[in-house]
């Protein structure tokens, strides 16, 4: 089913909130994505049917408010009337007509915009046409950095993204951390990105141009940097951009994964022109790191029956969090004493870069790693490289 | 095994001299002015020997209005707190653009976004809205005191436990990073080691075991405890809207209670609950800490809907508009609040039919809220709409929350919230609720009962000051942040690159200034009504004409509220009294049954804040000490037999008779 597509007089641009953003660059109200422009679209829509009755609310306050102030004795006053069947009917009635109107808006659209469900159209009358193979793009979110993997082309990027116009881009998205959310405003909604779970996004770019993408969801210290560039390209600039990715780019391989994966803030764009089989599919199953047992082989195991008491050795194969940990990863949230910093200190955590107005004690000490897991004052046994303060469960 | 044994680690677990910010000069300067003013605060009270004073008139007081003062104090205090958090977020956020990476390092940063959202809900919303329902329903209602008074002296002080727990961690260690909600995996053990989380988890725990017998205290209290005569349909609405909230807190603390006992059991003891690997699910804990999460905002909202209907009410000088339709839109509010909580993550990719039923219940929820709109404004209609104070804060409120209800309507179209989600256009709309709805409700509560609970009204000139700088500020701090929403910012930043972002964070960082002029106009209010407490004055107990139960009695009431427990014929049962000439019987008192004093909530709740130290810094002993000393007190209490006593027939026609001496000399 395709969602007739209505378009909304350009007049509620003129309402007031809108129009004071005609000034500046507001990429929501005028996006570059279909599915973007469909949600906008749907953002006015339901604004419009809501201002139906907010207005006549808001001038009603402001008149009765006035009217009826004590100084205004020839307002009429009946300190008794408290009550009018015809008034009550209509108080009820006229929101619940706005949202049913806005309910079934509501489910058509959200159905029609799953973002799970393959788009039907590039644009307004355009569908997509018959035999038509979307790009699949498998989004990454790392501490504080995104990978995208082409499968199709074979290569992959970091914290640069890019899609050829009106060709419809199924992405993929997992974690090989905590949650994130996968963002690019004027391309289409988002979605949030898991661990050991896919999430999926169908949208399709309009027009050329570089737009930003970023986390929509707290994910540590590097949060605010974990931004990419999204570029909507020709056809003939996509391939070129993919040529460069093959030449500039090295391989990707597990261990190169496994560099990658360690916390990281502004990281630089890369390319990578090669990608060892299954890198993608074993971060989703949470078995990228050397030694790990994927959660499909467990899953399988577990479908046959259970592997009964040896399972149990396979425990530590399955602890994937822990072992990045091991590894000397900082984790995204650690405070004190975990940290291994003072507390409330200047020192940031790994893998963020100096803060040159931070002071000067910070500047030495953010070497990557070197302070992560340093011993607490008066904690004999610990040695400077190894890893956090124990927590509890380690 | 006990090769390493190891005894600073087994006196003090993980607390050692690094957790205390002596090197932090913000922190540093902030502990000084904490001590000099404690200290200060401190040698004053000994100074005018004050502690015995406080001990037993207030802090072992099971009085009802008392319990209900000291919330209101404990939420202004924690508002300040909360609020400085959120004068460093907005300076950081106006400065940190390009080059220039603001004052505070995102570790710090993320610490203080999450510390805001924790005290202003927690330990501002919730202390304040309990404060006053503990303040004004037994008033309401005609009762005495509460239906467990012990029980609503140790729910408070539970809470005040919980408030010192999250205060001492800007002290000794740090907070969780984590924001207000603190999501796995990012709470979990692995990801989020060190004590941040676990200062989070217990102070919301003890705070919360407060909050769940608070709720039944007051279930119970409105269920049974009213006046002959007052039947379910005959209550005040503040009533109404209070045990709705209560019911709310009832049934949703619990499941706080028991996701963050699931969180505590993955941090403590290895399980895999909401973990990413091991069978565990964060989504789990999302699901559940919002099926908690959405009541929270109606059970902060109802309170200051019912506070609001009885403004109206009494400063249009006119009976509630709609009655019985505002009773059913609030129950319906309380049943569907239920029924939305997956509107906060539509973007986890629940299937389309799932998101679109929780837009759709969301979006009904507006339909019983809209009728209650357009009862006040029926109420105001052909009224004699007296502008004092309250009454500000009412219309303020009505334009306000319509603009957030708008929003909040917006962001409940799944598609529309894929694009809104997370952004600063969700901020803006949750302060423009929150503040515009609640905090509004609030200030109008203190000012409209500020003369009930202390003999005088507050001064006329500051009240005007916060008013405005409170409105004015509002609007300047937060419609920048729909713009920065519709530009595609997302919240939780501490770092812009794109400069043509700044003017509105400039803006917004300029409305946060207004709103601490309002903030502190609001407190030199306090302190020059006190001053001028023998001018502002109110012997009549009913200064504003007001029309429910609790201003028939002197102001401040009597320990025992009424000397008589009043007959209740009619809504707005005090309106009805006057109408038909009530006459204040002055003879045939007798003796009254009161609970007595006990500082067995002081000090369990005091225990209860040191377990809960001891189980953040995995200092064993101590927790189990604690713990013990915990269970040996309540025990103990329940030994305790003197419980109650009789205020003789004479005192009580000693204080009626100097009340009748002050009506005489009024009239």
């Amino acid at each position: 089913m395709v969602l007739p597509h209505v378009r909304f007089p350009r007049i509620l641009l003129m309402v007031p909130v809108f129009g004071l953003l005609g000034g500046c660059n507001a990429v929501l109200l005028s996006p570059s994505g279909d599915v973007a422009l469909q949600q906008r679209d749907l953002i006015l829509a339901s604004t419009a049917l809501m201002l139906l009755i907010v207005i006549p609310v808001l001038i009603t306050t402001v008149v009765f408010a006035w009217r009826y102030r004590a100084s205004n004795t020839t307002a009429p006053y009946d300190p008794e009337w408290h009550h009018s069947t015809q008034l009550e009917v209509l108080i009820w009635t006229a929101p619940l007509l706005i949202i049913i109107a806005l309910g079934a808006l509501t489910w058509i659209s959200t159905h029609v915009l799953d973002p799970f469900r393959a788009i039907e159209r590039v644009g307004p009358g355009r569908p997509v046409a018959a035999g038509v193979k979307p790009l699949t793009v498998e989004v990454v979110a790392l501490d504080w950095k995104w990978l995208f993997f082409y499968p199709d082309l074979g290569i992959a990027t970091v914290n640069e993204l890019a899609a050829p116009v009106d060709v419809p881009i199924q992405f993929k998205i997992t974690s090989g951390t905590v949650m994130n959310s996968f963002f690019v405003p004027a391309l289409a909604g988002q979605i949030y990105a898991m661990a050991g779970m896919e999430t999926k996004l169908s949208a399709v770019i309009n027009k050329t141009g570089d737009y930003d993408g970023f986390s929509a969801n707290y994910s540590g210290a590097g949060f605010s940097h974990m931004n990419f560039k999204f570029h909507g390209l020709t056809q003939q600039d996509f391939d070129t951009w993919v040529a460069k990715a093959k030449k500039d780019g090295k391989p990707l391989d597990q261990a190169g994964f496994h560099e990658l994966e360690k916390p990281t803030e502004a990281e630089p764009v890369h390319y990578y022109k090669s990608v060892s089989p299954g890198l993608y599919d074993s971060i989703l199953n949470m078995c990228a790191e050397p030694g790990a047992m994927c959660a499909t082989e467990m899953m399988h195991i577990d479908a046959n029956g259970g592997g009964g008491k040896e399972s149990e050795a396979n425990l530590e194969r399955l602890q994937s969090d822990k072992h990045k940990v091991r590894e000397g990863n900082e984790s995204p949230g650690a405070t004190f004493p975990a940290s291994g910093r003072a507390a409330h200190g200047d020192e940031q955590p790994q893998g963020m870069k100096a803060r040159p107005n931070a002071g000067e004690a910070n500047a030495q000490k953010t070497e990557p790693g070197t302070k992560q897991g340093d011993a607490m004052p008066g904690m004999p046994g610990m040695k400077k490289d190894s890893p956090a303060p124990a927590q509890l469960n380690n | 095994m006990f090769s390493n044994l190891d005894l600073q680690k087994l006196v003090f677990g993980r607390l050692t001299l690094e957790a205390i910010p002596y090197h932090e000069p913000i922190l540093l300067i902030t502990f000084a002015m904490v001590a000099i003013g404690g200290g200060a605060l401190l040698g004053v009270i000994t100074y005018y020997k004050a502690w015995a004073y406080l001990w037993t008139d207030w802090f072992t007081s099971v009085d009802h209005k008392k319990i209900g003062i000291m919330y209101v104090v404990l939420a202004i205090v924690m508002l300040v707190r909360g609020f400085s958090d959120a004068l460093l977020m907005r300076a950081q956020q106006a400065i940190s653009f390009g080059d220039n990476q603001g004052y505070l390092p995102p570790h710090h940063y993320d610490q203080v976004f999450t510390a805001h959202g924790v005290i202003m809900i927690f330990f501002m919303a919730m202390p304040f809205v309990t404060g006053l329902m503990n303040f004004v329903v037994p008033l309401q209602i005609g009762a005495r005191d509460v239906a467990f008074p012990f029980l609503n002296n140790f729910s408070f002080w539970m809470t005040v436990g919980g408030a010192i727990t999250i205060m001492l961690s800007l002290f000794v260690g740090e907070f969780a990073r984590t924001g207000w909600l603190a999501y796995p995996p990012l709470s979990e053990g692995t990801f989020s080691p060190g004590v941040g989380v676990d200062y989070y988890i217990w102070a919301l725990q003890i705070a919360g075991i407060g909050t769940t017998l608070s709720g039944i205290n007051l279930i119970a209290t409105i269920v049974k405890m009213r006046a002959p005569g007052m039947t379910m349909m005959k209550m005040p609405i503040f009533v109404w809207t209070s045990l709705c909230t209560n019911v709310l807190i009832v049934a949703a603390f619990p499941i706080l209670t028991a996701v963050l006992v699931l969180l505590s059991l993955d941090r403590y003891v290895g399980t895999h609950f909401f973990s990413n690997d091991l069978g565990g699910n964060p989504m789990m804990y999302i699901n559940l800490i919002w099926i908690w999460g959405h009541p929270e905002v109606y059970i902060l909202i109802l309170p200051a809907f019912g506070i609001f209907s009885e403004v109206t009410s009494t400063f249009s000088g006119k009976r509630l508009f709609g009655y019985a339709s505002m009773v059913y839109a609030t129950v319906v509010i309380t049943i569907l609040s239920y029924l939305v909580w997956l509107h906060h993550f539509f973007t986890m990719g629940s299937g389309a039919s799932v998101n679109s039923f929780f837009g759709i219940t969301t979006m009904i929820i507006s339909i019983p809220t809209g009728a209650k709109i357009f009862n006040w404004l029926f109420t105001m209609y052909r009224g004699r709409i007296r502008y004092e104070l309250p009454m500000m804060w009412t219309v303020a409120f009505i334009i306000t929350f319509v603009i957030g209800g708008m929003t909040g309507v917006m962001l409940a179209v799944p598609p529309a919230d894929f694009m809104l989600h997370n952004g600063l256009f969700l901020i803006a709309h949750f302060h423009n609720v929150i503040i515009g709805g609640v905090v509004f409700g609030l200030m109008a509560g203190v000012s409209y009962w500020f003369p009930k609970a202390f003999g005088f009204r507050l001064n006329e000139f500051w009240g005007h000051m916060s008013f405005w700088f409170w409105v004015v500020g509002f609007y300047f701090a937060f419609m920048p942040l729909y713009v920065l929403g519709f530009m595609g910012v997302t919240r939780r930043l501490s770092h812009f690159d794109d400069p043509s972002l700044q003017i509105w964070f400039v803006i917004a960082a300029f409305g946060a200034l207004l709103i601490a002029v309002g903030i502190a106009s609001f407190i030199i209010q306090i302190v020059v009504s006190f001053r001028n407490r023998e001018a502002l004055a109110d012997l009549t107990g009913d200064p504003w004409h007001g029309r429910t139960l609790e201003w028939s009695t002197a102001s401040p009431p009597p320990d025992y509220n009424f000397a008589f427990t009043p007959m209740v014929h009619d809504l707005d049962t005090w309106a009805d009294m006057k109408k038909r000439g009530y006459v204040r019987p002055l003879e045939g008192y007798k003796p009254i049954h009161m609970p007595k004093n006990t500082g067995a909530g002081a000090i369990l709740s005091a225990f209860a804040t040191i377990f809960g130290f001891a189980m953040i810094w995995y200092i064993w002993w101590l927790a189990a000490l604690a713990l013990f000393a915990i269970l040996v007190t309540a025990i103990g209490h329940t030994f305790n037999y003197r419980r109650d006593f009789y205020i003789p027939a004479e005192e009580v026609v000693a204080t009626e008779g100097r009340r009748s001496q002050l009506l005489a000399e009024h009239a």
